[in-house]
C-alpha cells in the first residue's frame, strides 16, 4: 500500500514535469532539452536554501524563479541570437550542470532533519487522515500524496487559467503559428521567452519537491527528465486524448501518473532498474513513431 | 498613406551577381486607395510587398505607412499599422485554436494583451455578427478549431481578424491562390466589400489577370522589380484581363530578346 502511494506521490510531482514539456514542446514546438537541467537546478536551490535554514515553501519559489530564469536563458539564446532550439537546450542544460555543482558544493546533499514540506504536511494533513480511522504509518503517506496532488491540480488549474487569457491566448497563437501572431503585432521571441520561463519553472518546481520527498538532492537527478515528460504527454494524450486545453493538460498530468505506475510494475516484474531509462526513451520512441507508422496523425493541440 | 521613396531590395547569392528584386521603387498610395500590384513569377512583387510587411529588408530607400516611417521597425511593431493576409491559409490562422480564440488574438492586434479573458462575452457577440455578416452561418462554428475549416473559410477569418482594428494598410498576398476557384470567388467578394465598407486602404498581390482587371481604383504592374505600368481612375476601369495578357506577353518577348542579345554578346566577348 505504502508502496503504491509512494509511486503515486511521486509520479505527480513529476507530473509537474510533464506540464512543463506539454507547454515546451506541445505549446511552441520547442524541445528544451533546458528540462534536465532545471529540474536538478529546482531540487538544488531548493535543498540548498532549506539546508540554510530558510522555509520550505520560499525555498521552492527561489527553486522555481531560478528554473525560469534558465528557460528565458535558452529563449533568448534561441529567439534573440539564433541558435536552433535544440542546441540552446544542450547548451544552458550543459552550463547548468556546471552551476548546480557549485552551488551544492558536491554532487549529493542530504536535507538531514531540516524541515521540508513534507514535514509540514505530516503535521497538518497526517493526524486529519487519521481521523478517518488509518494506520498512522499509511496516514503519514497518504497525506503526503494528497497534498502533491492538490500541487499538481492547482498548477494545471493556474495554467488553464493562464492559457486562456488574452496574453495566454496570444501565446499558444504564437507557439502554433509564428507568422500569424507577428502579423498581429505579437513578438514570437518574447513570447517564446515567456512559454521557456513557465515550463522550466514548472520543471524546477517538481525538482524542489522530489528533493524534499525523498530526502536529497543530487546533481544527476535531472538527466533523461525531458524524456519523462514527453513519455507522460505521449502517454495521456493516447490515454485521454488532447481535445481542448483543459483535457490536454490533464491528459499530461495523468499519463505521468500512469507511466510512474508502468515503471513501478516494470521494477518489480524484475526490470534491472539501470535500464530504466533506456525503456523511457523507447516508450517515447514508440509514441512519435507509431502514429506514422498507423497512418493517423493525431491533431496538434 | 502608404510611401515608397526609392525602395531597392538587393539579394546577394553567393558566387552569382547581386539580383535587384525591387529596383529603387517610388510609390504614393493615398488612403482609401484600393490598389492591385501584378507581374510575372520573379517580378518582385512579393518582395515589394514582403519589404513594406517587414519580412524584408530594404537595402536602401524609405517606407512610410501614415507618416510614420516604418523602414526599421519589426515585423510585429508593423502590425500595429499594417493589417496581412497570407497566400496560405495555414500561415495566418492557428489552426488548434479556435475560431473565436484567433479573432481574440485579432482582437489585441498592435496592442499589449493584458490578463483578462481572452474569449469574452462581448468579443463572442461581436464576432459572430461580424462573421455572420460575410459568411452567413459562420458564426455557429465559434468554438470549432479553426483547423478544422476549409481553406475559403480560413482566408475569410484571416481577412476578418486583419481588419478587426481598421488597419492603415491591409495588404494581402495572394491570398486566393491555394483556393479553388468557388472559394476564390466567395474570399474576393468578401474582400472587395469588407475593403468597400471600410473605405480601407488596401494593396493586393495577384496572379489572376481576371481579378486584377476587375478590382482595384488602381492597376500596378511590377516586372524586373520596377514599376512597369501604373493606371488608375477611367483608364483603370477600361483594362480588360485580355489587354493584360497582350501586355505580358510583350514584356516576355522583350525579355526573350534581351536575353538572345545578351547570349550573342557573351558568345562574341566571353
Amino acid at each position: 500500500m505504502i508502496t503504491l502511494l509512494a509511486t503515486w506521490t511521486f509520479g505527480l510531482a513529476l507530473a509537474l514535469v510533464a506540464l512543463g514539456v506539454f507547454v515546451s514542446y506541445r505549446l511552441f514546438s520547442f524541445p528544451d532539452i533546458t528540462t534536465d537541467g532545471s529540474f536538478t537546478l529546482g531540487a538544488v536551490v531548493t535543498a540548498g536554501l532549506i539546508v540554510a535554514g530558510h522555509d520550505p515553501a520560499v525555498a521552492m519559489m527561489a527553486g522555481m524563479a531560478a528554473g525560469a530564469a534558465a528557460g528565458v536563458t535558452t529563449a533568448v539564446v534561441h529567439a534573440f541570437l539564433g541558435v536552433e532550439p535544440l542546441l540552446a537546450g544542450i547548451l544552458v542544460s550543459t552550463a547548468l550542470a556546471s552551476v548546480n555543482l557549485v552551488a551544492l558544493g558536491r554532487s549529493n546533499v542530504p536535507l538531514g532533519k531540516a524541515t521540508t514540506l513534507f514535514n509540514q504536511v505530516d503535521r497538518v494533513l497526517g493526524p486529519a487522515v487519521e481521523r478517518f480511522g488509518v494506520e498512522p504509518t499509511v496516514a503519514g503517506e497518504l497525506g503526503r500524496a494528497v497534498f502533491v496532488l492538490l500541487v499538481a491540480a492547482m498548477a494545471a488549474a493556474l495554467l488553464y487559467a493562464f492559457f486562456r487569457t488574452r496574453l495566454g491566448t496570444a501565446m499558444r497563437a504564437g507557439g502554433d503559428t509564428p507568422t500569424m501572431a507577428r502579423a498581429l503585432g505579437r513578438d514570437t521571441g518574447l513570447l517564446t521567452v515567456g512559454g521557456l520561463a513557465i515550463s522550466n519553472a514548472l520543471t524546477a518546481a517538481a525538482g524542489g519537491l522530489v528533493a524534499q520527498y525523498q530526502g536529497f538532492a543530487d546533481v544527476q537527478m535531472g538527466i533523461g527528465m525531458v524524456v519523462w515528460g514527453m513519455a507522460s504527454v505521449f502517454l495521456g494524450n493516447a490515454l485521454v486524448g488532447s481535445a481542448g486545453l483543459g483535457t490536454a493538460l490533464m491528459a499530461a498530468a495523468a499519463g505521468s501518473v500512469t507511466f510512474r505506475l508502468l515503471v513501478a510494475t516494470a521494477l518489480r516484474a524484475g526490470l534491472d532498474p539501470d535500464w530504466l531509462k533506456a525503456a523511457t526513451a523507447a516508450v517515447v520512441l514508440a509514441a512519435l513513431v507509431a502514429p506514422r507508422m498507423f497512418g493517423s496523425q493525431r491533431g496538434k493541440t | 498613406m502608404l510611401d515608397l521613396d526609392r525602395a531597392t531590395v538587393q539579394f546577394h547569392s553567393p558566387g552569382g551577381p547581386a539580383v535587384r528584386a525591387v529596383d529603387g521603387v517610388s510609390l504614393h498610395v493615398p488612403a482609401g486607395q484600393f490598389v492591385v500590384v501584378i507581374g510575372t513569377n520573379g517580378s518582385g512583387k512579393s518582395t515589394l510587398q514582403g519589404a513594406i510587411a517587414g519580412t524584408v529588408r530594404l537595402s536602401s530607400g524609405r517606407i512610410a505607412v501614415a507618416g510614420h516611417d516604418i523602414t526599421n521597425w519589426s515585423q510585429h511593431a508593423r502590425a500595429g499599422l499594417v493589417g496581412r493576409v497570407f497566400q496560405d491559409p495555414r500561415a495566418g490562422t492557428a489552426g488548434s485554436l479556435s475560431v473565436l480564440e484567433n479573432l481574440a488574438v485579432a482582437a489585441c492586434r498592435g496592442r499589449f494583451p493584458g490578463l483578462g479573458w481572452a474569449t469574452s462575452r462581448r468579443l463572442r457577440d461581436e464576432a459572430a455578427a461580424r462573421l455572420g455578416r460575410i459568411v452567413p452561418g459562420l458564426e455557429s462554428r465559434l468554438d470549432q478549431p479553426i483547423g478544422s475549416m476549409s481553406g475559403g473559410q480560413r482566408q475569410i477569418v484571416t481577412l476578418l481578424m486583419a481588419t478587426w482594428h481598421r488597419p492603415e494598410l491591409l495588404l494581402l498576398d495572394e491570398h486566393t491562390a491555394a483556393l479553388d476557384p468557388a472559394a476564390a470567388d466567395r474570399v474576393v467578394r468578401a474582400t472587395a466589400e469588407l475593403i468597400r465598407a471600410g473605405r480601407l486602404t488596401a494593396l493586393m498581390v495577384t496572379h489572376s489577370l481576371a481579378q486584377a482587371a476587375s478590382l482595384g481604383d488602381r492597376l500596378i504592374l511590377v516586372h524586373r522589380g520596377r514599376i512597369e505600368l501604373d493606371v488608375e481612375g477611367a483608364a483603370k476601369r477600361r483594362l480588360t484581363a485580355d489587354d493584360l495578357a497582350d501586355r505580358f506577353d510583350a514584356l516576355r518577348r522583350t525579355d526573350q530578346l534581351d536575353d538572345a542579345a545578351a547570349r550573342t554578346l557573351a558568345d562574341l566577348y566571353i
